[in-house]
């Protein structure tokens, strides 16, 4: 039992059973021979694709699946090469990661964090995978996070929107591409000043959740800045599928602005049940009423319907924006798959192809390298337009779409319009912000998990 | 006052939900002494019915128009739904517009068809078993529903809007001398209550003074005597579980304009509506309709700031809570007969 | 044998071989070949399979012996998970304090919820166990989680922090759930040929709490304490005739189960600290009603089976995507390759769920006594036994579960 060989994808092994865990501070430990945790031996490496394939966001993990296998073509030399000829870097040659063939497993979250975690561990323990991607939500991305750092893998976060996943949260092997609840609500702030006037009084309706409660801080502050007031901030159970009880408060409070700090189902839910009781019909303090929705997402629009008309928000990305990156990405999946992609598809792509390119630059798929090559990198082309990875809290640093619901769509597609691209100056923030842990948060060691 | 009164409306509202998927489970179960963990998927299946007939009305033929171009600069495919080809635009997006509505007759067919298949193909099988086995395989029989669905039409939510005409929403508060705006409600939601309030009545009349309904009652009571009378109950049985399953079918058809139908819409009302079923007392028709008005309208007041803000997070848990309460001061539910399910 | 009978003794043999040899057994496919696929032994699903054993066998406990069908169990195992994951947090990394204490504080939540749960009996204990573990939920998930009383961190799950007090962490200790020094993910590899092993100590702990739990569980069945609950399933009236009490017997089962259910919850913050709310919800409870009754509710193995065929489900069927179909009947001619993966693809990947209902369905249809029934049936067909007098414990256990009216 003893007998030490370099086994598959180089797991670990080595001494005796007993002795094994002994005094190891690490999880799953890497052997001897491999410098780092599930180092690709073979011509390939294996990429585990970790998305909600079950409950109610199965329909976005669907299409951050299709990304991510795009990515893989593109990585391969297959299709039509996509982002890989508009990104700024040209390490990315089309042959594999580091010449070896890019493999995927794809797992189910479920959109809960056990269910995420035990579907990554089997990835990481049993196929392999050196870099974990995927994911809607932020309790999800958290927890996964937190399980690559300690299995000493790269994670390249989806779809996540609260302030935690690089605030008090931040972990050195995780990255995340998507923008965050503070950035929505500076990028927010200015164009609802311009539109609404700056003597509102806002009333929040939050999902009563981790995700929820920071974007309801975020949007809170960047709108009080402005000189609106806050009438209410009311919380709403996340099993709630009904929102009139909510609602019907909102008209008799003052407010005339209501703040929907929902995401999924609860946002078409609570969205569709405020326009039935007709707000936006209202005139309250004498100006119109208004709704905003402070975090989009294309299939939230699609299933609000009609009722998103007008409504303002805010995007990572939309495939409508016309830079060359974004184009090339909106061809390739578009001709592929008959759609265009949605901002998280897009967030996948990229993440997939920064890390396969980060493995590029640093010469090696130790997570240690990957990490040090993604720091404080700058780069362009892969739809968003020029964007930071800061080094402090892995966080990426572009421009924020602010959209509406169009009044008159064209296609399925269209059913948002860009109002405004806001700067990335505008949405910047110093590490030791407050609201992202403050100074005690940190990234800690990196990890190879050996 | 007007918060009051709207909240005693949203709770009606929610409660005309509850009451009508309670009224078919407790319907069922008092009849044939199955409890149906399938019963939400039947709302479910309601609601889909709905969707279905929107998306037929919705077919469309496709030409291509070369002025414009669509996402990838490719000349722009324009769906014309075939009814407007039909009828002309305006009748034909009339036609689309009443979907719902229209779907209501197509559902009540269909939900019978669904509820005889269900009953003669695999609950009746169950009757003998254990309550265990009985609501393990329908809850199995849900998840397969479910998973179907999601198949189809996938796991986003698909908007059904009421018609046009519908839309708007009413100032009741006007007609009651309280100020303009006070106390508004949405057209649809105060058709939904009056429509459950129908289906209600209907379902009771239909119990109460007919032939069959009197067979039916009488085999709740004490089903083997009636059977030693010569009555083929069974059958009967058969049609009023297709009843209940209409029921619930259309409770979801009539709930799609409220809330956009998704595929596990069934399973957030099923423990919800279990909960109505067993604080109303179990196989009492009356006792599930008071609970399922009881419940929403004391939901509604338990998510306002007032009850949020003396007692933090009892709009998560009211439901429960009065489950308890209840269930302890009141062991067979507030209507419930003695010694039913109590083994 | 330990005050077993001989059948007794030798499945509890079985069940420690099999234990043991776990990760032989379910790793029965070159890790290179296409079937690997199938293969369950690897740490973490090792580690989920005894995990749910134990929290399914302490379920059988009060369900099948009593009858008494709780809906609210995952809410023990909840707990459990947050004491256990507090305990690392405040004190040490160790696992024994910290299963201890889960274990107790699972005991004393459910001796409360079943004190008050048990003044009712059939549907309506049920959703007295219901509600109060939605309650319990809805409180984790949000309520108890608010930045001025966070205990359990809501939808992220409660998870240990660098600044957390950590008080008897000693320096050369792993930073991780330890048990004495050796990391909870410590693994060891063996590679046989083409085949590899996985050994790993968070597994064995598992597996040596399993077997402990599997080897109380077959005591208190064979009992007069197990007597007596069967005796509240077949007939509480009659119970009551003869003079005796039946609440304290129930309550005393139901806390039993809680108390198996906090030592799941434990163990699954020892070998992952991390707990998510998500495992208080109803959907986990009634995940447990549908392990134990698909295995063989009332059986002594029945209730491993059927925790190890929904946690086998879950991890391996969900990860079959359309790329691994096409790879293995790539040796088809093209069209019919497409047409064969396009029949099965709606049951695998994102289907999974699809499978498992129709699965239900079938077993319970089919199969009453669940997969033991199935078992047995193999058996007596297979040997054409004709010794109908039932000598095999596991088949009166079966046998039973006849219409509970």
């Amino acid at each position: 039992m003893s007998k030490s060989t370099l086994t598959r994808r180089g797991l670990l092994k080595t001494s005796a059973v007993a002795g094994a865990g002994v005094a190891l501070p690490t999880i799953f430990t890497a052997s001897s021979a491999a410098a780092y945790m599930n180092e690709p031996t073979g011509s390939s490496v294996t990429l585990g694709f970790n998305v909600p394939q079950t409950g109610p966001y199965a329909d976005e993990g669907a299409d951050e699946l299709l990304a991510q296998k795009l990515a893989v073509e593109h990585l391969n030399g297959e299709g039509d090469g996509g982002c890989l000829s508009t990104f700024t870097s040209k390490a990315l040659q089309g042959n594999g990661i580091l010449g070896k063939k890019v493999e995927f497993v794809t797992g189910d979250t479920q959109t809960k964090s056990d269910a995420a975690r035990a579907s990554a561990k089997s990835m990481i323990e049993k196929d392999g995978a050196i870099m974990i991607n995927g994911g809607s939500s932020s309790g999800v991305a958290v927890a996964v996070q937190g399980l690559c750092q300690e299995a000493g893998i790269i994670f390249m976060a989806g779809l996540t929107h609260a302030n935690d996943t690089t605030g008090k949260d931040r972990k050195a092997n995780g990255f995340r591409h998507f923008f965050n609840a503070y950035m929505s609500g500076a990028a927010l702030a200015p164009v609802l000043a311009k539109e609404m006037g700056e003597d509102r009084r806002a009333y929040h309706l939050t999902a009563d959740y981790n995700w929820g409660w920071t974007q309801e801080e975020s949007i809170v502050a960047s709108t009080e800045a402005l000189g609106w007031e806050t009438v209410n901030t009311v919380k709403t159970p996340l099993a709630s599928t009904d929102f009139s009880s909510y609602i019907t408060p909102v008209l008799n409070s003052g407010a005339d602005v209501l703040v929907l700090n929902h995401y999924g189902g609860n946002m078409v839910n609570s969205l569709t049940n405020a326009i039935q009781f007709g707000l936006l019909d209202k005139q309250v303090n004498g100006k119109d009423f208004k709704i905003v929705v402070p975090l989009y997402s294309e299939l939230m629009a699609q299933g609000a319907g009609e009722n998103i008309k007008g409504v303002l928000g805010s995007m990572n990305y939309n495939w409508q924006l016309e830079n060359e990156g974004s184009k090339a990405f909106v061809k390739s999946f578009g001709e592929k798959y008959g759609k265009p992609p949605s901002n998280s598809a897009q967030t996948c792509y990229a993440q997939v192809l920064l890390y396969a390119d980060a493995c590029e630059r640093a010469g090696t798929f130790n997570p240690c390298g990957v990490a040090e090559a993604l720091e404080g990198f700058e780069f362009d082309g892969l739809g968003n337009g020029k964007t930071l990875y800061r080094a402090e809290d892995h966080q990426c640093f572009k421009d924020v779409l602010v959209v509406r619901g169009a009044q008159n769509p064209s296609s399925q597609y269209d059913t948002l319009e860009i109002v405004e691209i806001t700067p990335v100056d505008q949405v910047m923030y110093p590490p030791n912000h407050p609201m992202f842990g403050g100074d005690e948060a940190t990234l800690g060691e990196c990890n190879a998990g050996a | 006052m007007d918060a009051i009164i709207l909240q005693i409306l949203n709770g009606l509202d929610k409660g005309s939900a509850y009451a009508l998927i309670a009224l078919g489970l407790t319907l069922i179960f008092g009849t044939l002494g199955v409890v149906n963990f399938a019963h939400g998927a039947l709302f479910m299946i309601g609601a889909f019915c709905a969707v279905t007939v929107q998306r037929i009305l919705n077919l469309s033929v496709t030409t291509v128009d070369e002025s414009r171009t669509d996402f990838l600069g490719n000349p722009l495919k324009v769906q014309t739904p075939y009814v407007e080809n039909w009828f002309g635009p305006e009748i034909g997006a009339a036609i689309s517009d009443w979907s719902v509505p229209i779907a209501i007759l197509f559902s009540i067919p269909i939900m019978l068809l669904i509820g005889f298949i269900m009953e003669r193909g695999l609950i009746k099988h169950f009757y003998r078993r254990p309550h265990a086995d009985q609501i393990l395989v329908t809850f199995g029989l849900a998840i397969v529903l479910q998973e179907v669905i999601k198949y189809f039409y996938g796991a986003n939510p698909i908007p059904t809007p009421a018609p046009e005409a519908f839309a708007g929403s009413l100032d009741l508060g006007v007609m009651f001398g309280f100020d303009p705006n006070a106390i508004i409600y949405p057209y649809w939601r105060l058709i939904y209550f009056v429509f459950a309030a129908l289906i209600i009545g209907g379902v009771f009349a239909f119990l109460q003074f007919t032939t069959f309904g009197m067979v039916v009652r009488a085999g709740m009571a004490d089903r083997e005597t009636v059977g030693l009378l010569g009555i083929n109950i069974d059958r009967r049985f058969t049609i009023m579980f297709g009843i209940a399953a209409a029921v619930a079918g259309l409770a979801g058809v009539m709930y799609t304009p409220i809330n956009p139908p998704n595929y596990h819409m069934g399973m957030d009302f099923l423990v919800l509506s279990f909960v109505v079923v067993v604080v109303g007392g179990m196989g009492s028709l009356p006792g599930a309709v008071l609970a399922g008005f009881l419940l929403g309208i004391l939901e509604s007041f338990a998510s306002t700031t007032w009850a949020t803000t003396t007692i933090p997070g009892i709009n998560q848990i009211i439901i429960y809570l009065v489950a308890i309460i209840v269930l302890l001061t009141r062991p067979r539910g507030l209507m419930g007969r003695k010694g039913v399910m109590e083994d | 044998m330990l005050g077993l009978n001989k059948k007794d003794t030798a499945l509890f043999l079985i069940v420690i071989a099999l234990t043991i040899l776990a990760p032989f057994i379910l790793n029965p496919f070159p890790t290179n070949s296409a079937m690997a696929q199938f293969n369950a032994g690897y740490p973490d699903l090792m580690q989920r399979f005894v995990i749910f054993g134990i929290f399914a066998i302490g379920f059988n406990i009060l369900f099948g012996l009593t009858g008494y069908l709780s809906f609210g169990h995952a809410a023990f195992l909840g707990v459990g998970s947050y004491a256990a994951v507090w305990m690392f947090k405040l004190f040490t990394y160790n696992v024994i304090p910290a299963i201890v204490v889960a274990v107790i504080l699972a005991g004393l939540f459910s001796l409360l919820i079943g004190y008050i749960s048990l003044r009712r009996s059939g549907i309506y204990f049920s959703i007295l166990t219901l509600a109060f573990a939605q309650m319990s939920f809805a409180l984790a998930y949000s309520v108890l989680s608010n930045p001025k009383f966070n205990l359990t961190n809501g939808e992220t799950g409660l998870q240990v922090y660098g600044d957390d007090p950590q008080i008897f962490h000693g320096a050369g200790l792993p930073n991780l759930p330890h048990l004495f020094g050796w990391s909870m993910r410590g693994n060891n590899q063996m590679s046989f040929g083409a085949w590899d092993f996985n050994f790993n100590t968070g597994y064995y702990v598992c597996a040596v709490c399993m077997i402990l739990a599997f080897y109380i569980a077959i005591r208190i069945f064979r009992s007069p304490f197990g007597m007596m609950l069967r005796a509240v399933k077949s007939n509480q009236t009659r119970m009551t005739y003869t003079g005796l009490n039946s609440r304290p017997y129930a309550l005393a089962a139901f806390v039993i189960s809680g108390m198996y259910a906090g030592l799941a919850g434990g163990l699954m913050a020892a070998v992952d600290p991390l707990a998510g709310a998500e495992r208080m919800q109803w959907t986990a409870s009634g995940e447990v009603v549908l392990m134990t009754i698909l295995g063989g509710a009332g059986t002594l193995i029945g209730p491993i089976l059927g925790a190890g065929f929904i946690k086998y489900f879950e991890n391996i069927f969900s990860k079959i995507n359309d790329a691994v179909l096409h790879s293995w009947f790539s040796f088809l001619p093209d069209g019919l390759e497409d047409v064969v993966v396009a029949l099965i693809y709606p049951f695998v990947g994102k289907g999974w769920h699809l499978t498992l209902g129709m699965l239900f369905m079938l077993v319970v249809i089919f199969l009453p006594g669940g997969l033991v029934e199935g078992g047995q049936r193999i058996g007596r067909f297979t040997f054409r036994r004709r010794d109908a007098k039932g000598s095999d414990a596991e088949r009166d256990a079966a046998n039973q579960r006849n219409p509970a009216e």
